[in-house]
């Protein structure tokens, strides 16, 4: 299984920001197939301006990412897009598609020029509407569907794209806590099961904590990544807020409102 | 799968209505032939006043294909636009694409006699009169969408489109004080809009760039419908931005610029027909829609131009009130019925 010991994402200090402006700097970490990965921090502090860079929206400052071993900038955008899925924030332009017809839209890499569907993307797009319990709402359009829905279906279509990486951009806002367990846990499946890297920012860190392989804080100076149990016993996360608010309990690894 | 068989349906019914009404527009006019008459005509036979086959074949055949290229380019040039700004209300005439053909026609038509003292309008041609309101609809497309990269605010981006329309009449005026009697009037008729008088040599030039139009929209299916996701997704998907979203603005210009060249401003078609063909086909697959809207623009503007020739009277009414008055209340009436109007 040698291909397994690979590195699907591989960065080195990494500084990520605008023209004028560095979020943030000195990131390195390096994700495996199969593990899922959450990236944690305070409001701000740069994970959707990471998460933009990962999927390259935007240009990193300096640094390296390897996707696959191979620098993520000499990527063609159709060679990308059989690697590299991502789930934003933004909903979809149109709300006015089909759950099915949006799933499809992943096949895109894969498809003629017309966009035609082969017996190999139509089996594709039913295991991922099965995988995200959608088959019953194959046919509703997206603005009939709950938020909770809706995030199942764009996470799902990102499935179908069938690409290495999955970046998601806070997939949990705006969800209560049953969807936001049931999302992620979907993720950890996916991640699991399929031998998919999928890497997301959260706000959801007791969550992130206990179904996570690996998470990354960034807390603009060291950002620590690695396993969670052993995040939780450098300390880490106890520096993530001010103390006086809050503070990080070790034992049940949630965080106490401060008396 | 039950899904395309009924689309099948809905497209032989569509061909079929557009038959009937392609028949119905060649058979009305002002001149009164019966409807045998204009069928025997057509099967290449003689009919009984000999200047019949004379207005069926030279008047009324030409004027009926070019209701069908003005109906279904209008409305393609709709859909792109819709798609392409993620906007419901996005159209050649609202935003301002028509307004910029119209400057483009009213600068040739009236700006070179006041800059050549004098000039001939036969010298310049039906080519130079297509190429002035095309790139004047690009000049505009271009510039709304700059500003559409800026601001995100569809609203704000209709009231930009609004706001050319007001600076483009503007300019008309200005243009139309120092203009002479004759160019003015000419300008004028052109912009009630017509879909007769044009000759075959105009014809075919409208069905070429119409042709080219249709031929680079069918090339950006698939980008036009990773653009339903926004453009951020559009891009993971392996679209590339930049190519994908300029072919489809000069599609855009073409369609929108040629037509309102020769037909002149006609309001509302582009806006309306991806809207009421959505109420048919149930989908926002562009391979469907693409034919769909066409055949459903083609039949809106023939029949549109049979109302305007008011069946067996010598008066023509002008093109573009029948069609505000029939796409306005259709605008108002899925604006009500809020949640049809997305796109």
């Amino acid at each position: 299984m040698a291909e397994f010991d690979k590195n699907i994402l591989s960065i080195k200090d990494l500084t990520i920001g605008y023209d004028s402006k560095i979020v943030a700097e000195h990131i390195y970490f390096d994700l495996k197939a199969g593990m899922l990965c959450g990236v944690v921090g305070i409001n701000g502090i740069g994970k959707s301006t990471l998460l933009r860079t990962l999927g390259g929206f935007q240009p990193k400052l300096s640094g390296n990412v390897l996707l696959k071993g191979q620098i993520l900038e000499k990527y063609t955008s159709p060679n990308l897009s059989k690697e590299l899925s991502v789930v934003l924030t933004e909903q979809p332009a149109s709300k006015n598609l089909t759950v099915q017809e949006l799933i499809a839209l992943g096949r895109q890499p894969y498809t003629n020029w017309l966009g035609t569907l082969t017996k190999d993307d139509k089996q594709q797009i039913e295991d991922s509407l099965e995988a995200f319990l959608l088959k019953e709402l194959r046919h509703r359009k997206c603005h009939e569907l709950s938020d909770g829905q809706l995030q199942r279906v764009l996470v799902s279509r990102a499935m179908a794209q069938d690409t290495s990486l999955i970046l998601l951009d806070e997939p949990t806002t705006h969800l209560d806590l049953y969807h936001k367990v049931q999302i992620l846990k979907m993720l950890q499946e996916l991640a699991h099961d399929k031998q998919k890297t999928i890497l997301f920012t959260t706000h959801e860190i007791e969550l992130a904590i206990q179904l996570c392989d690996r998470i990354l804080i960034l807390d603009g100076k060291e950002n620590p990544f690695g396993d969670p149990c052993q995040l939780i016993e450098q300390k880490h996360f106890d520096r993530l807020f001010p103390s006086e608010m809050v503070q990080f309990d070790a034992k049940t690894g949630s965080f106490k409102i401060s008396k | 799968m039950q899904r395309a068989k009924t689309f099948r349906i809905s497209f032989v019914f569509l061909t079929l209505a557009l038959l009937c009404s392609w028949l119905l527009n060649i058979s009305s006019g002002s001149v009164s032939i019966p409807f045998a008459e204009v069928l025997s005509t057509l099967f290449g036979e003689t009919p009984e006043i000999a200047s019949w086959e004379y207005i069926i074949w030279d008047y009324r055949i030409p004027k009926a294909f070019t209701s069908i290229l003005v109906g279904g380019g209008l409305s393609l040039s709709g859909l792109l636009m819709q798609t392409l700004f993620r906007n419901p209300l996005a159209g050649p005439f609202v935003l301002g694409i028509s307004s910029g053909a119209s400057l483009g026609a009213a600068l040739l038509l009236m700006g070179t006699s006041l800059l050549a003292g004098y000039t001939s309008f036969s010298f310049l041609g039906d080519i130079s009169m297509a190429i002035a309101a095309s790139i004047g609809s690009f000049l505009v497309l271009l510039i709304v969408m700059l500003v559409a990269q800026r601001v995100k605010d569809t609203m704000a981006l209709l009231i930009i489109g609004l706001m050319f329309g007001s600076i483009t009449s503007a300019i008309v005026s200005v243009l139309a004080y120092f203009s002479s009697a004759e160019n003015l009037q000419r300008f004028i008729f052109w912009s009630f809009g017509s879909v007769g008088n044009i000759s075959t040599n105009q014809l075919l030039l409208l069905g070429s760039i119409v042709a080219l139009g249709v031929l680079l929209s069918i090339i950006s299916i698939k980008s036009l419908n990773a653009f339903l996701l926004g453009e951020n997704y559009a891009q993971s998907l392996g679209v590339s931005l930049k190519k994908s979203r300029l072919t489809i603005i000069i599609a855009t210009g073409l369609l929108a610029g040629g037509i309102t060249a020769f037909a002149g401003p006609i309001a509302f078609v582009g806006l309306a027909v991806p809207h009421l063909t959505r109420q048919i086909f149930d989908t926002m697959e562009h391979k469907v829609l693409i034919p769909a809207v066409m055949l459903y623009g083609a039949i809106l503007m023939l029949l549109c131009d049979t109302l305007a020739q008011l069946p067996n009277s010598a008066s023509v009414l002008p093109i573009n009130a029948i069609t505000s008055l029939v796409g306005a209340p259709v605008v108002i009436w899925l604006l009500v019925r809020k949640r049809k109007m997305m796109f």
